[in-house]
């Protein structure tokens, strides 16, 4: 983490999520002269424009041009800076996809991306503006790190960490309206590590972005009412994955279910599974996420009980994953 | 043909009642594109009810003349128009934005009747025009493409790579749009990502290039007459307009892109309606 510079609590209950890397990126500003910042006509809505203001000669707005904002941060990261550009998943990850991935990612350039209106968080807006795909895409390009916090104080740390963090990050978060999940930055957060919010022996719920909160939720009711002992892992950094964290969830738990608000294909549930089936361990497994449609049209809140990613839906998976049958060796080191 | 005092007359009531219709539902929806709905209005109006060849009854027709909403995000003026010229019923809109409705915000062509193609991705419109046009063309069918486009859109390159195209196949069967509002999210457009000289840009790819009063049903009429009648290629309609158009607390304010309205606000931008269509 960068020095020098002592960061105050952000103020969670009245700031976005948005709002507050905004503000963390002023921070950071001062102390990082190389720092520029860009949108597409979307300063304002993605909140990248605080830094607009305190820096207007550092920050660039392309006008709605989302294949030449990722170009022209491409530019930008050539010449020595290091560009934070901000617009809304979709357009980051699939109307300017080849330019973050040839010009940004193949040569490994430093530049941070913070996608706004992630997943169905944009969900009264209809297909164009739900991102179900991002993880997946982002997950495949080489070179890339893809993060996403569970909430305004988590984005305040992954901003900061990846400004030490070399070569392309990708940081996505929701609409600035996610309830906060953590009371103050300091838990320890580290990119490519999972957080453990509970530890448990009978199954592990995997989460990341707003799921986190659901699933503590559910993993506190679930401690009370079914006596079930319940390990949650924020898993934030989806690439590079925590694979030891979820190797030892296999073996501690042998029960593990992901929860992503994206496509079931492509995400963390994929990532997830990636490590598992390359352990060769057996273990129950399920992933919830949008069941490979196009999520509906409704206010996130509607939609994340829809697609069982609310407290209520995390409980419903657990019980029946508690149910399914896996194959299990009683020598478990001979299974690989 | 200049237009009738009838048809103005008719004409003007659509407008009212389309400028209500946004106001309601970007009350009860929690939120809109109001802003760009309220000023684009006048372009639907015309077009809906004395241009296109349409049929309510068989949104499907094939021979129907195709409307592209490029500007996805008027949603909250395309929507109302459709129900009023018959598509469905306005109480429908009552789910505008809500759970499983058929209605998001940018209207989806595989749920909405009417809608021919889905938007909100901005400066996908103009490409698609093209490839119906062309469509048009080589099946010997001679029904038109309109399309609409937002002046921010304009800043997309897809745009102008489309608009290369229209004049390169000299599309006489394209009408294009742009609705000159003069304002996007983060500001002015000459301030965000200057545009001028934008009928300049226009004629520099081919296009014959109308400026009007994009409020003005005579000159709007006029230039899609025009448009209609040119055969040598194709024609865009710069409508200059005002973003929020008949709310005076709205009018070429940036911050009415998006937003909601609440009992008393929505009494008092309708009581400005009323005021600029001579009901009150
Ligand atoms: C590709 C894309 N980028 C960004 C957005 C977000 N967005 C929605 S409306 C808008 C501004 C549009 O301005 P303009 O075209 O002038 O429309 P109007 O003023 O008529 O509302 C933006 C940037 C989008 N919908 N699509
Ligand atoms: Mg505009």
């Amino acid at each position: 983490m960068s020095e020098g510079l002592t960061w105050t609590v952000y103020d969670a209950d009245s700031m976005t999520q948005a709002e507050i890397y905004g503000q963390v990126l002023c921070d950071l500003g001062d102390q990082h002269p190389e720092i520029v910042g860009l949108s597409a006509d979307l300063a304002n809505s993605t909140k990248i424009g605080k830094f607009g203001q305190k820096f207007p000669e550092r920050f660039f707005n392309v006008g709605i041009a989302e294949q030449n904002l990722f170009g022209v941060a491409a530019g930008l990261a050539k010449s020595g800076l290091t560009p934070f550009v901000s617009t809304m998943a979709t357009f980051v990850s699939m109307r300017a996809c080849e330019q973050v991935r040839t010009d940004i990612c193949y040569q490994n350039l430093d530049c941070k991306i913070i996608a706004t209106h992630g997943g169905a968080s944009f969900g009264q807006a209809g297909s164009t503006h739900h991102c179900t795909e991002d993880l997946s895409i982002m997950r495949s390009f080489a070179n890339m790190t893809v993060i996403v916090p569970a909430d305004g104080i988590e984005c305040a740390n992954a901003v900061k960490a990846c400004i030490d963090w070399p070569g392309p990050v990708y940081i996505r978060i929701g609409r600035g309206f996610e309830p906060k999940f953590y009371d103050d930055e300091e838990y320890g957060f580290q990119i490519g590590k999972a957080v453990t919010l509970m530890e448990g022996t009978d199954i592990t719920l995997i989460c990341c972005g707003v799921t986190v909160l659901q699933a503590m939720e559910a993993a506190k009711f679930l401690k009370e009412n079914d006596g079930l002992s319940v390990r949650v892992l924020n898993i934030h950094t989806i690439k590079p994955i925590d694979e030891e964290a979820i190797l030892k969830a296999v073996m501690d738990t042998r029960r593990l279910a992901v929860f992503e608000e994206h496509n079931v294909m492509g995400g963390l549930g994929s990532a997830v599974a990636d490590v598992i089936a390359a352990s060769g361990k057996g273990c129950a497994f399920t992933k919830v996420g949008i069941p490979d449609c196009y999520c509906e049209v409704g206010y996130p809140e509607d939609l994340y009980t829809h697609y069982k990613l609310d407290a209520d839906g995390v409980i419903e998976t657990v019980r029946q994953v508690m149910q399914m049958d896996f194959e299990e060796d009683d020598d478990w080191e001979d299974e690989v | 043909m200049a237009l009738s005092t009838n048809e103005i007359k008719d004409l003007e009531q659509h407008a009212w009642q389309a400028r209500q219709d946004i106001i309601d539902i970007t009350g009860w929806s929690g939120g809109a594109h109001i802003g760009g709905g309220l000023s684009v209005a006048d372009i639907l109006v015309i077009l809906y009810f004395k241009y296109l060849n349409v049929d309510p009854k068989n949104p499907q027709w094939e021979d129907r003349d195709r409307f592209i909403m490029s500007k996805g995000h008027a949603g909250v003026a395309y929507a109302p128009v459709l129900a009023r010229k018959g598509y469905f019923n306005f109480d429908d809109l009552q789910t505008f934005n809500k759970f499983k409705s058929p209605f998001g915000m940018h209207l989806d062509c595989l749920k909405v009747k009417g809608v021919d193609v889905s938007t909100g991705s901005l400066g996908h419109g103009l490409s698609i025009a093209v490839g119906l046009a062309l469509g048009a063309r080589l099946q010997k069918k001679d029904w038109y493409t309109y399309c609409v486009l937002g002046d921010g859109e304009c800043n997309e390159g897809s745009v102008w790579e489309a608009a290369m195209s229209a004049s390169h196949f000299k599309l006489n069967n394209l009408i294009t749009f742009v609705d000159r509002n003069r304002l996007m999210i983060d500001g002015e457009t000459e301030d965000v990502m200057g545009l001028e000289p934008f009928a300049d840009k226009w004629k520099a790819f081919g296009f014959i290039v109308k400026e009007v009063d994009g409020h003005d049903f005579n000159q709007l009429s006029e230039a899609i007459d025009f448009a209609k009648a040119e055969k040598s290629g194709p024609v865009v309609i710069i409508a200059n307009t005002a973003k929020g158009k008949g709310v005076d607390f709205m009018e070429n304010e940036v911050k009415w892109h998006y937003g909601g309205l609440d009992t008393d606000l929505r009494a008092q931008a309708k009581a400005s309606v009323d005021k600029l269509y001579g009901k009150a």
